[in-house]
């Protein structure tokens, strides 16, 4: 369980976070959603205890991190910026790490083994590859056997069938009552993976929501109608919570209403309809749409830079 | 009657009995894992025995070129000649003791130390204890060798363990790059880059004797006894310096540099992020 509390840090006149409250359940898979510099990176840090906050408080099953006496049992994490002495084996840095808590040796091959690096395990981590790089940090994330496991951009790096072997794995703790909390930028990823969705923009919290919630809401978007009869259609469907908007002159676009309802309307007034075609928004669309106004880095349409 | 399997409070925490034994973090621990840091980086191997070759190399050439020129110089003294390599020595300690720190903040490995103990502090005591007794006991062993070895190739004019002050400057010797390098640790604390971390400690060991000999001569005597660089040599030296401290003044002198660089480099430690 994760639980923050007014969480805010500023890095001189820059809010990296603001105010962010939220919290993190066992037993699901909870992605942390935003576009990069929204703040995820530097919320895990402040949960690790690495940079202190400038205001409120974040805990981990009931404490402060650096409460517990023994942390690495309570929150393995994984973080984006490697964590890894260069010239160091694998296996080296995994002992050093296991021998702060006293956890034994055969942990370490344990964890090497689960994680697919047997073969490099010797080699300096400095020569290791992205991607290899990544189930490092996984191992080391999973060393103490944790109750919380948080990862910042896990799959990054990593090739298909990695990614799907971290996927599966977040979901099997997950289903052993864990409390399992990484992050993305990307949406399409955590439909995947996730159950439950904390969205951040700007340092600032904009969603809270199940996957689930999210998906019917993109859902129910809006319907495009094509119509010789524009102008009647539209007194037509008016009524509370429609929206009409139209572009071209005989194309209306009707948000509130099924295209079920749409048809029968329509049909009971003698308008022609051409088209009648429900608008689906994807997941990513949706996230796009939250985030819209929260992006650190906007890239102007290609138009426009060709302009200037 | 029947029993009904109600799904316990434990589904929803940690499953309930613990696979994988763990335990507190204790400085004990934290040293055990310093150990392995430090002799698994092959540039503590390298340094270490260029430290090493550095305090016996320099020691013994020098004493077989001292003795034999003709005439021999007025202030030759057996034992400081043998060990004349500390000098060099302390240049690869330097650079070992700022790397021990600096390193982890250069590739990121101090975010994994600092999640292992976020209490921070005790890192920093079990990383001074691993390394001040892995030198200690180095550089013991290369002051006693390069002491008997130059004996042997300085034929008439050698003296023995039994000499005044041998055993306290060989010794001393060790001792002051010991302490040299606790200082070191605190600079690489404080500063946190290789590039700084040396340049400040060689600053202050090198570099600040040179600046302090351009004091007004009647300020040098209250401040060249003090400065870390003099202050140990007081502590090896077998002849008192004109003006300067006795051996044990010279390392308590030595032990508040490097506490004041510690305390400096454990005060960014606990303040500031990681």
């Amino acid at each position: 369980m994760i639980e923050v509390e007014g969480l805010t840090k500023r890095y001189g006149d820059k809010l990296a976070v603001d105010d962010l409250t939220f919290t993190v359940r066992p037993g699901v898979v909870t992605g942390f959603l935003g576009p990069n510099g929204a703040g995820k990176s530097t919320t895990m840090r402040l949960i690790l205890g690495l940079d202190r906050p400038t205001a409120g408080t974040a805990r981990v099953n009931g404490k402060a991190y650096s409460e517990h006496p023994a942390p690495l049992g309570e929150v393995g994490a994984l973080l984006e910026a490697r964590a890894v002495h260069t010239s160091r084996s694998a296996y080296n840095h995994l002992r050093a790490m296991a021998l702060t808590h006293g956890i034994p040796k055969w942990r370490v091959d344990e964890v090497i083994d689960l994680v697919g690096l047997g073969e490099v395990a010797r080699k300096r981590a400095g020569a290791f590859s992205l991607g290899m790089g990544q189930r490092l940090g996984i191992a080391a994330a999973l060393l103490g056997d944790p109750e919380v496991v948080m990862l910042d951009e896990p799959v990054n790096g990593l090739d298909p069938e990695g990614v799907r072997w971290v996927r599966e794995f977040l979901r099997d703790l997950a289903a052993e009552g864990r409390t399992v909390f990484l992050s993305s930028h990307l949406m399409s990823e955590m439909q995947l993976t996730a159950d439950h969705l904390i969205v951040m923009g700007r340092g600032r919290l904009v969603a809270d929501v199940s996957v689930h919630e999210l998906t019917d809401a993109s859902r129910s978007t809006t319907v495009r109608v094509r119509t010789p009869d524009a102008g009647h259609l539209r007194q037509v469907l008016a009524g509370d919570g429609v929206a009409v908007s139209s572009q071209p002159p005989d194309v209306l676009e009707v948000r509130g209403l099924t295209s079920e309802d749409i048809g029968r309307r329509a049909a009971a007034a003698g308008v022609v309809l051409f088209e009648l075609v429900p608008q689906q928004v994807s997941l990513e669309e949706t996230f796009m749409e939250l985030t819209r106004d929260a992006v650190e880095y906007h890239a102007r349409p290609s138009s426009e830079r060709i302009a200037a | 009657m029947t029993t009904i399997d109600l799904p316990t409070p434990a589904r929803l925490g940690r499953p309930t009995t613990r696979r994988v034994p763990i335990h507190a973090v204790t400085l004990r621990r934290l040293i055990s894992a310093e150990r392995v840091k430090l002799t698994t980086l092959r540039s503590t191997w390298i340094t270490y025995a260029v430290a090493f070759a550095g305090m016996t190399g320099f020691g013994v050439l020098s004493s077989w070129a001292m003795t034999s020129q003709k005439p021999i110089p007025r202030d030759f003294n057996p034992v400081s000649q043998s060990l004349a390599g500390m000098d060099l020595a302390q240049l690869a300690i330097g650079v070992v003791a700022v790397l021990v720190i600096t390193g982890e903040y250069a590739t990121g490995m101090i975010r994994s130390t600092m999640s292992a103990e976020p209490r921070r502090l005790p890192v920093l005591w079990s990383k001074v204890a691993v390394f001040s007794v892995v030198t200690f006991v180095t550089m013991l062993v290369a002051a006693f060798a390069s002491f008997f070895v130059a004996q042997a190739v300085m034929g008439p004019h050698a003296t023995t363990l039994g000499a005044p002050h041998a055993l306290r400057s060989i010794v001393g010797a060790a001792l002051y790059l010991t302490v040299a390098g606790a200082l070191a640790m605190g600079l690489g604390f404080l500063i946190r880059s290789t590039a700084g971390g040396i340049a400040a400690t060689f600053g202050l060991l090198l570099v600040l004797p040179l600046l302090g000999s351009l004091l007004p001569t009647n300020w040098q005597q209250h401040v060249l006894p003090y400065l870390p660089n003099n202050a140990g040599n007081a502590l090896v030296g077998v002849h008192p310096v004109p003006g300067g401290l006795s051996p044990w003044v010279g390392l308590a002198v030595m032990v508040l540099w490097a506490g004041v660089a510690l305390a400096a480099g454990a005060w960014r430690l606990v303040r500031q992020d990681v």
